[in-house]
């Protein structure tokens, strides 16, 4: 990894700097998050500003092959996550890949991670381009999320079929939208950013009947 | 709503994917000997067809692909589902009469094993009940 922080006091005051501007695309859905959650059932939160990076190189390349290098590997097929550590790879089609990875791996924050994978695809034919702006993420989780997803998308959550660390590329309450299961009770969801609003205020609606006081 | 097998994602409902019309329509040769008559056949004509039907799909809120399916327009079976530039299956037109026998309308048979042209199929299957009463 090429770590080029020339002193590293002043960068981590730039990437606070940095981080103190940014607005998240579900930042006024905040406090409607926190209200709408019940702990133990289901809890909505977002995860502002994770890096996502998209890649796309056709599969068993030798840019594809560094590229794995880079990330941990890269996914097979429909649903699968590959990656190593605290970077993942979604599958969103053969050849095109989302790489998920903290807010700290983002070049503007002195993480090496896009610059390695730049160098990695070199002139080569196929991408790498930061899309960390593109979507925002919501963590779904409880025991009551699963039936919280099934109001908005038809894919087949049960357990037996959708396993965690699965992901896949679907609808969600008719938005397009990638769907991934990091746990038996704990789901990921990235709506692209003008869609945040819509899809927080949806979930919001959909987990009512579950995150409110039981009538008697 | 149907449920389409994508190639690459598994089935998936209708609502994720585009539909991209009538395939195999190939780009003429020559574009600038058609005459206007021609041009427009080749832009604006498309194949209608009661039965078996080729079209491209794209699965657009999936894995963005297209692909070539072939669609029975009366019973909306999905009889295949082949990349592009493939050309369109034959067994397809093996498949055709199982169809026909699960289909209400008795004619979905013979335009589904008619490939080229429908107007004689159609004539014949009038024509062949015709024969088979006398």
């Amino acid at each position: 990894m090429a770590e080029t922080a020339a002193s590293p006091i002043s960068a981590k005051t730039a990437a606070d700097k940095n981080l103190a501007a940014r607005v998240s695309p579900a930042k006024q859905l905040a406090e409607a998050f926190a209200a709408g959650s019940l702990a133990g059932t289901v809890e909505l939160s977002e995860l502002p500003f994770l890096t996502m990076v998209g890649l796309r190189a056709s599969a068993g390349s030798d840019t594809a092959q560094r590229l794995a290098a880079v990330t941990g590997g890269l996914p097979a097929a429909s649903g699968a996550v590959a990656g190593s550590g605290d970077t993942s790879v979604l599958w969103l089609g053969p050849g095109e890949f989302l790489v998920v990875a903290p807010t700290e791996a983002h070049e503007s924050l002195g993480g090496g991670l896009i610059p390695a994978l730049r160098d990695a695809l070199g002139g080569n034919a196929g991408q790498v381009v930061d899309l960390s702006a593109n979507r925002t993420t919501f963590e779904l989780t409880g025991p009551r999320a699963r039936d919280v997803l099934e109001k908005g998308n038809s894919l087949d959550l049960h357990p037996r079929v959708f396993k965690a660390g699965t992901a896949f590329s679907t609808e969600i309450a008719n938005i397009p939208a990638i769907l991934w299961k990091t746990g038996e009770e704990s789901f990921r969801i990235f709506p692209r950013a003008s869609f945040a609003e819509f899809l927080g205020r949806w979930l919001l609606d959909a987990m009512r009947e579950y995150a409110s006081p039981e009538v008697p | 709503m149907l449920l389409i097998p994508c190639p690459n994602c598994g089935p998936r409902d209708e609502t994720e994917f585009h539909y991209g019309g009538q395939a195999h329509v190939p780009y003429p040769e020559n574009p600038y000997e058609l005459s206007d008559t021609e041009w427009s056949r080749y832009l604006f004509y498309r194949e209608n067809p009661k039965g078996i039907f080729a079209e491209r799909w794209v699965h657009s809120t999936g894995c963005r692909q297209w692909f070539n399916m072939l669609r029975d327009t009366v019973t909306y079976d999905i009889q295949a589902v082949y990349p592009m530039g493939v050309p369109r299956p034959d067994s397809s037109r093996d498949g055709a009469p199982e169809t026909g026998t699960a289909s209400t309308a008795p004619d979905s048979t013979t335009t589904g094993s008619a490939g080229p042209s429908i107007s004689t199929t159609s004539i014949q299957s009038t024509t062949a009940p015709e024969g088979a009463t006398k």
